[in-house]
């Protein structure tokens, strides 16, 4: 039976993700460690605080596990569900698991919780950089309905490894604020074909800021993380200057290009409008930016 | 005597016309430039005027120019049209170039509607059902101006409407034999139309727009949002009814909850062995959410009231199920769809707001003054039919089974399909409707009721099943009711000994009656959950209008 | 939000163990979690419900659910964001038949 990873809940996803029966979960629902700051805005709590945590094995290594609800108030990191990331990953350091698993669904940082938030992002990040450091992987798992933006979109690309769907999206800014702030001429975020172009996994695989295309589906996520599981980037300055090379290369090459199809026309694709219609697998077989 | 005194007219007004335009009269050619002009010129006072406000396509250029005309000169038109869809519709009447109107659906002016009719500024002749206003086309509410449009039209005043048809035939036909004229807006003007659609003998003027005509996809439903309630529900009508009485022959409601049946056939109905033996032949628009069924073989015909944007490639490539030209465009017809739905078809399924306890199924809200559209017609038993099917059969048997011996008649299956509870927890089963205050407050004769609970054979909730045939006085009707509207005022007020009875004859039936788990209702159960999936299955035919393209 | 309490005479112990998790805390959607609490074999129910005046309802679903399943010394909370009883009644099924309730397949 396939599972859509986007249709499925972060519970659900883990469930079927990792090795069956093997996820312990961390500071469960039970403990009830809910928001303090959401009761006082009269909003609706959740008994985890919208990302469940914990231990599990995949294809038999032991990893740790987080995965955000994206159904929860966007997935948006607020207090106590930010702590529970900072606190797995931290975990990790101790641990010693083979990867951690971080399924990010998620606005960025939760508004009703906004500076506590955005503390805990930077923790976050901190956090992800330690686990690299002492030699751990973090693979990004990134497949939900919500996306993955604002400071999750950062926290992605400071991990080992990026998969996505192409149903996916990962990106800083949402389509809304890019609207916003530069004007509908410049970026309509009603235009979905258009947002998906710009932030959706097919382009980010093509960009190279995703490591692996996956269908929406969760076993093929869990195909890719234990494919994964041996890919590490180390944390060297030397790494970091070829990242930065990396990056001004592909700005040189592309920078003034007005649309994705201009970038995947550039790539040397021969019929750049049809990419939106190839399967994953197709995809795959085409050259990207490296 | 004078017996031929509307030919005369007729005459005099195109002679006005070429005086008028001259050489800006070419043929049957006029430009949009001269359109207001054009109209000013063979439009009189008091007029019947339909414009073509279809349920889809809209000839909103020559709407717009009809708002120029000077009210000093043209007023008191007493405008017929199917929908009132456009602000241009309800400006004619703020201009006072309009006082008077027929027509059948209003959706989103509604609320204007209303507002207007509560100030005096429009008379409202009646709110019909399509059939019957085209019907009164042709008694004692004959246009005596059509403005139409079409996709192309020709020097000959040949007219291709294409895929999206819809009322036009009906229209023209009634407008150019008794002595009215036919104005036309067309995308283009071309040398040859694809195919005659309206011949140029009935079509006085052919006006180029400056736009393609306004067209709306109004039956696309994207799966992504059907969620596990309506899931659940469509379980419930293919099991509990549609198996049950052998459905062959459907038309479905616009909605989320129809769509989740036609998504639901590949995939749960295969796996009751139901293919072939159900919903074989429909009229429907080509709905992108009937596409797996047909894929997957289930479906041998339909014939469709208007077109759907993004369908044209697939019904092209489907024309042994599509109603399609020589030239392999579709061709709609809402009329004759109408008369399809009514007495060809043995089942009509469609949502609705408000349900009495009588079953007397009404869309009016206080405020807004929305019309029927084809509901009442197709949700209506055809008195009038009188060959046999199994289901119209076996739906008369149960409406007459342990009454005194009546003559046997078959009966056509109208199914209303409600959640209990709508937006904002608004119970959908009342005691009251709402329409009998709307009634009051707009100055109708009656309660403006879409489908009478005589015409209702079953009403379907999240709760199960009321099998209204086989109630047999109003108390039985009235608790059948209450035993499906669940939480709402309504149910919690049923007669709980009556309804467990109820439900030991048969006539209520629920989920766990029919052997239907509800944590089976999931969304995986959806032959296709998204738009994507529905291209997919098209082979890449389908291709949805810009602004359900989410991927 | 307002919150709202009820207890019921249970008599059937679940059949596997807990606690249980359904749902998730989106508009129209709601949280299920089922946990163990010996309580004179009680089965109580705590809401907590962005949506105001609607504990008659809640009632009436509950006493439901309750004469469906029958749960004794289960403590039964839930978070619900405006879900509309036929949402409440399908996860409130749901949570039970991971509890492996004989009255699941009712």
């Amino acid at each position: 039976m396939k599972y859509s990873f986007a249709e499925s809940t972060a519970r659900e996803r883990v469930e079927h993700l990792v090795d069956a029966g093997s996820f312990s979960e961390i500071l469960g629902p039970v403990e009830r460690l809910v928001s303090p700051h959401l009761a006082q805005l009269d909003t609706p709590c959740s008994f985890d605080d919208g990302i469940v945590i914990g231990r599990a094995s995949l294809q038999g290594r032991r990893v740790l596990v987080a995965a955000q609800e994206g159904g929860f108030i966007g997935g948006g990191v607020g207090e106590v569900h930010g702590a529970k990331l900072v606190g797995l990953l931290r975990l990790g350091l101790a641990d010693r698991p083979a990867a951690v698993l971080v399924l990010a669904d998620s606005g960025g940082v939760r508004l009703h919780e906004a500076n506590a938030g955005l503390i805990a992002v930077s923790e976050v990040m901190r956090a992800l950089l330690d686990l690299r450091d002492a030699g751990i992987p973090v693979l990004m798992l990134i497949g939900g309905a919500t996306g993955c933006f604002g400071g999750m979109g950062l926290v992605a690309r400071c991990a080992d490894h990026v998969v996505m769907s192409d149903v996916a999206r990962l990106s800083m800014s949402g389509p809304e604020v890019i609207e916003s702030a530069q004007g509908v001429e410049e970026f309509d975020s009603r235009d979905r074909a258009l947002v998906w172009r710009t932030t959706g996994g097919r382009h980010r695989f093509l960009s190279g800021d995703c490591d692996a295309l996956v269908e929406d589906d969760i076993a093929a996520f869990r195909e890719a993380a234990s494919a994964a599981l041996a890919a590490r980037r180390p944390l060297t300055l030397e790494t970091l200057e070829r990242e930065h090379a990396l990056l001004a290369a592909r700005l040189d090459r592309f920078g003034d290009c007005a649309d994705a199809l201009d970038i995947w026309a550039r790539l040397g694709i021969a019929d750049a409008a049809r990419v939106v219609d190839l399967d994953v697998a197709a995809l795959r077989d085409i050259a990207r930016i490296d | 005597m004078e017996w031929n005194r509307g030919r005369q007219a007729r005459a005099a007004r195109l002679q006005r016309a070429a005086e008028r335009l001259g050489e800006r009269l070419r043929g049957k050619r006029v430009d949009g430039a001269d359109a207001v002009e054009l109209l000013g010129t063979v439009i009189e006072s008091g007029d019947r005027v339909c414009l073509e406000g279809n349920n889809q396509k809209q000839a909103d250029f020559l709407a717009q120019a009809l708002t120029q005309l000077d009210p000093a000169q043209v007023h008191d038109l007493h405008l017929l049209q199917s929908v009132i869809a456009l602000p241009s519709h309800l400006d004619l009447f703020d201009l006072g170039i309009a006082s008077k109107l027929d027509f059948s659906f209003s959706g989103p002016q509604g609320a204007r509607l209303a507002k207007l009719v509560g100030a005096g500024r429009i008379d409202i002749g009646a709110i019909h059902t399509y059939l019957e206003l085209f019907s009164r086309y042709f008694v004692d509410l004959t246009p005596k101006v059509a403005l139409i449009c079409a996709q192309s039209g020709d020097a000959d005043g040949n007219l291709y409407t294409g895929p999206n048809t819809e009322d036009t035939p009906a229209i023209v036909e009634a407008t150019a034999f008794k002595g009215g004229i036919v104005i036309a807006q067309v995308n283009e003007f071309v040398d040859t139309v694809p195919r005659v659609d309206i011949p140029g003998g009935w079509v006085d003027f052919v006006v180029p727009a400056p736009r393609p005509h306004f067209i709306e996809p109004l039956f696309t439903r994207d799966p992504a949002q059907i969620s596990e309630i309506q899931v659940l529900m469509a379980m419930l009508a293919i099991k509990g009814i549609y198996a049950e009485y052998g459905v062959q022959r459907l038309n479905h409601g616009i909605g989320f909850d129809t769509a989740a049946i036609e998504l639901l056939l590949p995939t749960y109905a295969e796996s009751l062995g139901l293919k072939g033996r159900i919903c074989k032949h429909w009229a429907l628009n080509p709905h992108p959410a009937l596409i797996p069924a047909i894929e997957a073989g289930w479906v041998e015909s339909v014939h469709s009231f208007g077109s759907e944007l993004g369908m044209e490639r697939y019904v092209r490539e489907r024309s042994d199920v599509f109603f399609t030209g020589p030239d392999g465009s579709l061709r709609s017809h809402r009329a004759f769809c109408q008369a399809a739905g009514h007495y060809a078809c043995d089942l009509f399924i469609g949502s609705t707001l408000q349900i009495d306890l009588a079953g007397n199924s009404s869309t009016a809200t206080l405020g807004r003054i929305a019309g029927f559209g084809g509901a009442p017609n197709m949700g209506a038993d055809a008195r009038g039919r009188r060959h046999a099917s199994p289901a119209w059969l076996k739906a008369g048997a149960e409406a007459r089974q342990g009454r005194a011996q009546s003559m046997p008649r078959g009966q056509k299956l109208v199914v209303q399909m409600v959640e209990t509870f709508r937006e904002h927890m608004a119970p959908a089963f009342v005691e009251t409707l709402d329409a009998w205050q709307l009634a009051e407050q707009a100055g109708m004769a009656i309660p403006p009721v879409m489908i009478y609970g005589d015409d209702v054979t079953h009403i379907l909730t999240e709760e199960g099943i009321a099998n209204l045939l086989l109630c047999r006085s109003a108390e039985e009707r009235e608790q059948a009711i209450r035993g499906v509207a669940g939480y709402t005022p309504v149910g919690l007020a049923r007669d709980r000994r009556m309804v467990e009875n109820l439900r030991d004859r048969g006539v209520i039936r629920r989920a766990e009656d029919l052997g239907i788990d509800k944590r089976d209702a999931t969304r995986s159960l959806l032959a296709a959950r998204s738009m994507r999936d529905l291209v997919k299955a098209s082979g890449g035919l389908y291709e949805p209008p810009q602004r359900f393209r989410n991927w | 939000m307002e919150k709202l309490n009820f207890a019921f005479d249970g008599s059937i112990a679940p059949g596997a163990s807990m606690p249980v998790l359904v749902g998730v805390v989106g508009s129209g959607n709601l949280e299920v979690l089922a946990e163990p609490q010996a309580n004179g074999g009680h089965c109580m129910v705590e809401v907590s419900t962005s949506a105001h005046g609607f504990g008659a309802i809640w009632e009436a679903v509950l006493r439901d659910f309750h004469e469906r399943h029958g749960f004794a010394d289960v403590a039964i909370s839930i978070n619900d964001m405006g879900a509309t009883p036929a949402v409440v009644s399908l996860r409130l099924d749901q949570a039970a038949a991971r509890l492996g309730s004989p009255g699941a397949r009712q």
